[in-house]
C-alpha cells in the first residue's frame, strides 16, 4: 500500500511539473505549411507501389517531380501487382510505373475491360535467368555454361533436393519455366521453391560469405546487385517463339522491356501528371543509383529522389517537356 | 462390480488398439516398397488442373457493386477513419490528430487504472511512451486504430455467437466447422478477393483481420459456457431462474476468466495480422516491417516488430487485469480519485491539442535506431556462431524423421494413403474419426494438389507433435508456478505477435531455405497459444482437488499426471486443436522460406493471376487437412476418455 501511495503522489508531481514546464512551448498550428505553388491544375494521382526497391525508386522520383514541379497530390498505395491491376477497374489506382510483362493481365484489363492503357516503356530492361554467386563463378568459370551443370550436380545437393542438384527457385511473383527447363535440358536437378525474394537473397548472401555452392533463379535490375554481382548462367539462347508451349521450353528467358500502365480515366483526364508519366524514362543504372540510396544509404524515398533529381536536372526537364 | 469390468476392459482394449495401428503402419511401409511411385498425383509448380483454371476464370464473379458489401465497407471505413483521425492522422483541418501523444498516453493509463489496476496503468503509460521513443508513434497509432476497430467488431460478433454455440449443441458443431475454416484458410487466399468486395484500404484490411481474429473469442466463449458444471446450472434452475437469468447470473460470471482468455487471443491474432494486412495497404507498423524486409534490414524490421509486441503486451495485461477485477461498486474514495484522474486526463488532452511538444512525439531521441543496430548485430553474431551447428541439426532431423515420413506419404499411391489413414482413424476414433477422414481425403484428391498436400501434411504432423509436447510442458509449468508464468508470458506474447516476417531472415540464415526452417517458424508461432490454454486449464483445476492429492503424499509428478492433466483434459484437447490450427495457419509463411508445397502454391496464386485457382485449391486443401486432423484427434480423445 505504501508503494501504491508513493507512486500516486509521484504521478501527481510529474503531472504538475509537466504543466509548469509546458506553458512556454510552441503551439499547434503556429507554422502552417503553405500549399505548394501550382501552375496547371494537377489534382490527385493514385500511384501503386509494388513491393520491390527498384519500383520504389521509380515511384520516388516520379512522385517527387509531380509534387514539386507540377503541384500534384500523389497518394502512394503499397500493393501487390495483381491487386494494383484490379485497382484500375475499381478506380483506386491511376498509375503503375514498372510492369513486368503480365500479358494475361494486359488482356484482361486493357483489351477486355478497357479500364487501363499502356503508357510506354520505362527504359529499364528486365533480365530473368539462373545465377551463381561471384566466388563460385570465379572458382569454376565453366559453370556459366549450362552444359557443365550435370557434371557438377553433386556439388549442389542439399537436404531438400532428394539426392539431385538443387536449383533454387521461386519468388512467387515471377513466372518460372524452370521445371520444364530442367526436364527438357535433361538436367539432374530438382527445383526447390525458396518461396520469396528474401529467401533467395539470403541464400546468395550466405553462399558468398561461407563459400557454399548455390545456383538459383534471379533477375535484374535489382538493388542486391549493388551488394553482390551475381553471374548469369548461359542457357540455350532465347529465340522468338521458343517459349510458346510452356511444357516444351528449352531456352533462356526473354528480355523484358519494362513498361508503364495507367488507368483509362487518368489518361483521358488531361492532367499534366499523365504527360510526366508518359515521358518518364531512364536507364538501369539510374534506377540502381536511386535504389542504392534507398536500400543501402537508408535515405527516405523522397530524400533519395531529391538527391538524384538535383544531379540529373536535364533528364527531368526532358520528361516535363521543358 | 461395474468398475472392475471397466478396468478389465481398459487392459484388454488399449493394447489391442495400439497393436492394430502398429500393424497398419508396418503394412503400409511394406506396401510402399512395392508400390512406390505409382499414382502419386504429382503436378509441377506451374501446372494446373481443369478445376484450377475454372476457379481462376470465375474469380471476379462475386464482387463488383454489391449494395450489401458497400454498406459494410462504408460503415467499417468510417469507424477506422474516425479512430485514425483521433489517434494518428492529421484531421479536421489541423496538422495533428485530434488527440496528441500526451493525451493518448493519459487516456490509456486512466482507462487501464479505472478498469484494471494502477500497475497496468503504469505499464500502459510506459509501453506507449516506449513505442513513441522508438520513433514509431504515428505508425503505432495507425496499427492501434485498425486493431481496435477489428477487435471491437470481432467481440461484437464473436461473443454472442460464442454464447449461442455454448448453449446449443447443434450451433456448436456448425460453429466449429466454420471457425476451422476461418482460422486455417490462408489469408492470402481471400486477401485479393476481399479488395474486390471492400476496395483497397482500411476496410478490407479490417475485415481480413476480423475473419482471422474472431474465431478464438467464439471458441473460448463456447468452451467456457460448456465447462460450467452442470450442478451449478441445475441449482440455478431449481431455484426458479429463467433461461436469461441463468445465463447472466450463472453461466457468464462463471465463464468470465476463460472468455477473457478468448478476448486476449483475439487481440493477439489481430496484431499478428498487421503485417499481412499491410499487403493490401493497411496503414501502420506492418508497412514498416515489409519495407524493411525488401532490403533484408532485420534491425528496422525488428524495431517495428517490437512495437507490435509492446502494444500486444499492454493490451493483453490491461484486458487480463480488467477481467480479474471483482465486480463491485466503487468506494467514495475511489470515486473521488477517479474524478480527479479524469480531470487530469482532460488537462493532458488539452495540452496535446494546444502545444506542439505534446501533440507530436519528439523525433530526436533515436532509441529506435539504436534498437535496430543492436538487433542487426545480435543477428549477425548468432548466425556466425551457431551457423554450422544449426545446419547439422536441420540435416539430422530432415534425414532422420521428415524425409522418411514425407516419402511414405508422397510416394505411396493416393488410394493406399487414403485406405491406411481412414483405417487408422477408425481404429483410433471409430466411425467419428473414419467418416470425416474419408470425406476430407476424397476432397483432397479433387483439389488436384494431392501431392503437395502430402508434403505439407508431413511437415505439419512433425511441427504439431513438437508444439504439443513443448506446449504441455510449458503449460503445466506456468500453470503451477505463478512466477514462471509472469516471466514466460512476455516471451510467449512476443512469439505470437512478433510478425514471422521479422524472424524469417535470421531463421533463413541459420537453417537455409528448407522445410525445417518452416517447421521452426511454425513452432515459434504455435507454442504460445498451446501453452496459454494448457496453463489456463491447469489453473482451473479446483484447489481442493490438488490439496487432497498433496495431503495423501502424492509427489509433484503424481499430482500432475494423475490429477491435473486428467482434470484439465478438455483444455488440453482444445490446446492440441489450436496448436494444430496455428501450425496450419503458418503453412503459407513456411512456403516463403522453402517449404514449397501448399504454402508456395497459395503465395504464387496470390501473386500470379493465372495461378489464382491453384492457390485457392491449395488454400482449401490446407483447410481440409486441418478439419481431418482435428476430427481424428477429437474422436480419438473421446474414445480414450470413454475407456479411462
Amino acid at each position: 500500500m505504501v508503494t501504491n501511495k508513493l507512486l500516486r503522489s509521484a504521478g501527481v508531481l510529474t503531472a504538475m511539473a509537466l504543466a509548469l514546464t509546458a506553458c512556454g512551448g510552441a503551439k499547434v498550428g503556429d507554422a502552417q505549411q503553405k500549399p505548394a505553388p501550382s501552375g496547371k491544375v494537377c489534382g490527385t494521382v493514385n500511384l501503386t507501389v509494388s513491393p520491390w526497391v527498384g519500383y520504389e525508386a521509380n515511384a520516388a522520383v516520379v512522385a517527387y517531380v509531380a509534387t514539386k514541379d507540377l503541384g500534384c497530390k500523389v497518394v502512394k498505395k503499397n500493393l501487390k501487382e495483381e491487386i494494383a491491376w484490379q485497382g484500375f477497374s475499381t478506380g483506386e489506382i491511376d498509375v503503375n510505373l514498372e510492369n513486368w510483362g503480365h500479358e494475361d493481365l494486359k488482356k484482361k484489363y486493357i483489351t477486355d475491360q478497357k479500364v487501363a492503357v499502356e503508357a510506354g516503356p520505362t527504359g529499364n530492361k528486365g533480365v530473368i535467368g539462373w545465377y551463381l554467386p561471384p566466388w563460385l563463378a570465379a572458382a569454376h568459370p565453366e559453370l556459366t555454361d549450362w552444359k557443365t551443370l550435370n557434371k557438377n550436380a553433386a556439388m549442389f545437393k542439399t537436404s531438400e533436393s532428394g539426392g539431385k542438384g538443387q536449383l533454387l527457385d521461386g519468388d512467387p511473383s515471377f513466372v518460372t519455366n524452370d521445371e520444364a527447363l530442367v526436364k527438357n535440358l535433361k538436367l539432374d536437378y530438382k527445383v526447390v521453391y525458396a518461396g520469396s525474394e528474401t529467401a533467395l537473397i539470403q541464400a546468395f548472401r550466405d553462399a558468398e560469405k561461407n563459400k557454399k555452392p548455390v545456383i538459383g533463379y534471379f533477375y535484374e535490375p535489382q538493388w542486391f546487385f549493388n551488394e553482390l554481382k551475381l553471374v548469369k548462367v548461359n542457357l540455350p539462347p532465347y529465340k522468338a517463339g521458343c517459349d510458346a508451349v510452356p511444357e516444351k521450353v528449352a531456352c533462356d528467358y526473354p528480355a523484358y522491356a519494362l513498361d508503364k500502365i495507367v488507368s483509362k480515366k487518368f489518361a483521358d483526364s488531361g492532367s499534366p501528371a499523365y504527360d510526366l508519366v508518359k515521358n518518364f524514362s531512364w536507364t538501369n543504372d539510374d534506377q540502381n543509383q536511386v535504389a542504392k540510396y534507398i536500400a543501402e544509404d537508408k535515405l527516405s524515398p523522397d530524400a533519395a529522389a531529391q538527391k538524384w533529381v538535383e544531379a540529373n536536372r536535364s533528364k527531368v526537364d526532358a520528361w516535363l517537356g521543358k | 462390480m461395474a468398475s472392475i469390468t471397466g478396468s478389465v476392459e481398459i487392459r484388454v482394449r488399449k493394447p489391442r488398439r495400439t497393436v492394430i495401428a502398429g500393424v497398419l503402419v508396418v503394412g503400409w511401409v511394406a506396401a510402399w516398397f512395392v508400390l512406390r511411385g505409382i499414382d502419386t498425383l504429382a503436378i509441377g509448380g506451374q501446372e494446373t488442373t481443369a478445376l484450377h483454371r475454372w476457379l481462376t476464370a470465375h474469380r471476379d464473379f462475386l464482387g463488383n457493386g454489391n449494395a450489401f458489401f458497400d454498406a459494410i465497407r462504408i460503415a467499417v471505413e468510417h469507424l477506422v477513419i474516425l479512430l485514425q483521425n483521433v489517434l494518428s492522422q492529421p484531421a479536421y483541418g489541423r496538422p495533428v490528430p485530434v488527440v496528441g501523444w500526451l493525451g493518448v498516453v493519459a487516456i490509456a493509463a486512466y482507462l487501464a487504472w479505472a478498469f484494471g489496476n494502477w500497475k497496468v496503468a503504469l505499464l500502459a503509460a510506459a509501453g506507449l511512451t516506449f513505442v513513441g521513443l522508438q520513433g514509431l508513434w504515428q505508425e503505432s497509432m495507425d496499427t492501434l486504430s485498425l486493431t481496435i476497430a477489428a477487435v471491437a467488431l470481432s467481440l461484437l460478433v464473436g461473443i454472442p455467437l460464442g454464447i449461442w454455440a455454448g448453449l446449443s449443441n447443434r450451433a456448436f458443431k456448425v460453429a466449429t466447422l466454420i471457425l476451422d475454416l476461418m482460422q486455417t484458410l490462408p489469408t492470402f487466399v481471400y486477401l485479393a478477393p476481399l479488395t474486390l468486395f471492400f476496395a483497397i484500404g482500411p476496410a478490407a484490411a479490417t475485415i481480413a483481420t476480423l475473419i482471422y481474429a474472431a474465431p478464438p473469442v467464439v471458441r473460448l466463449t463456447a468452451h467456457a459456457i460448456r465447462s460450467v458444471p452442470a450442478e451449478s446450472v441445475e441449482a440455478a434452475r431449481s431455484l426458479g431462474s429463467t433461461g436469461g437469468q441463468t445465463l447472466f447470473k450463472v453461466l457468464l460470471p462463471m465463464s468470465r476468466s476463460t472468455v477473457v482468455v478468448g478476448i486476449n487471443q483475439t487481440i493477439m491474432a489481430a496484431l499478428s495480422m498487421v503485417t499481412v494486412a499491410a499487403l493490401i495497404d493497411a496503414p501502420g507498423l506492418g508497412q514498416t516491417v515489409l519495407k524493411a524486409l525488401q532490403t533484408l534490414d532485420v534491425g528496422v524490421a525488428f524495431n517495428a516488430g517490437l512495437a507490435i509486441v509492446v502494444i500486444a503486451i499492454v493490451l493483453d495485461r490491461v484486458t487480463t487485469a480488467a477481467g480479474d477485477r471483482p465486480w463491485r461498486t466503487a468506494s467514495v474514495r475511489r470515486r473521488v480519485l477517479l474524478g480527479v484522474g479524469g480531470v487530469a486526463v482532460l488537462v493532458a488532452v488539452w495540452f496535446s491539442r494546444t502545444y506542439l511538444w505534446a501533440a507530436e512525439f519528439p523525433t530526436d531521441v533515436g532509441v529506435g535506431s539504436r534498437i535496430a543496430v543492436t538487433a542487426s548485430d545480435v543477428t549477425t553474431w548468432v548466425q556466425d556462431v551457431f551457423g554450422g551447428f544449426t545446419y547439422g541439426v536441420r540435416d539430422a532431423v530432415t534425414e532422420g524423421l521428415l524425409n522418411p515420413l514425407e516419402g511414405l506419404l508422397t510416394e505411396s499411391p493416393w488410394w493406399l494413403v487414403t485406405v491406411v489413414i481412414v483405417a487408422l482413424a477408425a481404429v483410433l476414433g471409430s466411425w467419428r474419426g473414419a467418416v470425416p477422414a474419408a470425406v476430407c481425403l476424397g476432397l483432397l484428391v479433387a483439389t488436384g494438389v494431392w501431392h503437395d498436400s502430402m508434403v505439407t501434411l508431413a511437415s505439419t504432423l512433425l511441427a504439431t507433435v513438437v508444439v504439443v509436447a513443448v506446449g504441455i510442458v510449458l503449460g503445466v509449468w506456468t500453470g503451477r508456478n505463478q512466477r514462471a508464468d509472469s516471466w514466460l508470458r512476455p516471451v510467449l506474447d512476443a512469439g505470437q505477435t512478433m510478425p514471422p516476417f521479422v524472424y524469417l531472415v535470421p531463421f533463413l540464415a541459420l537453417f537455409g531455405t528448407s522445410r525445417f526452417t518452416a517447421i521452426a517458424a511454425a513452432v515459434v508461432f504455435a507454442v504460445p497459444v498451446t501453452t496459454k490454454i494448457v496453463a489456463d486449464g491447469i489453473r482451473a483445476v479446483p484447489v481442493a482437488t490438488v490439496e487432497a492429492a498433496n495431503s495423501v503424499g502424492s509427489s509433484s509428478w503424481q499430482v500432475i499426471s494423475k490429477v491435473q492433466l486428467p482434470v484439465a483434459r478438455r483444455a488440453i484437447t482444445l490446446a492440441v486443436n489450436q496448436g494444430l490450427i496455428y501450425v496450419l495457419s503458418m503453412v503459407v509463411v513456411g512456403g516463403l522460406v522453402g517449404a514449397g508445397a501448399l504454402g508456395y502454391d497459395v503465395a504464387a496464386g496470390f501473386a500470379q493471376s493465372e495461378l489464382y485457382g491453384k492457390g485457392l485449391a491449395a488454400g482449401l486443401a490446407i483447410v481440409l487437412l486441418g478439419v481431418m486432423l482435428d476430427r481424428i484427434t477429437q474422436a480419438a480423445a473421446r474414445r480414450t476418455r470413454k475407456f479411462s
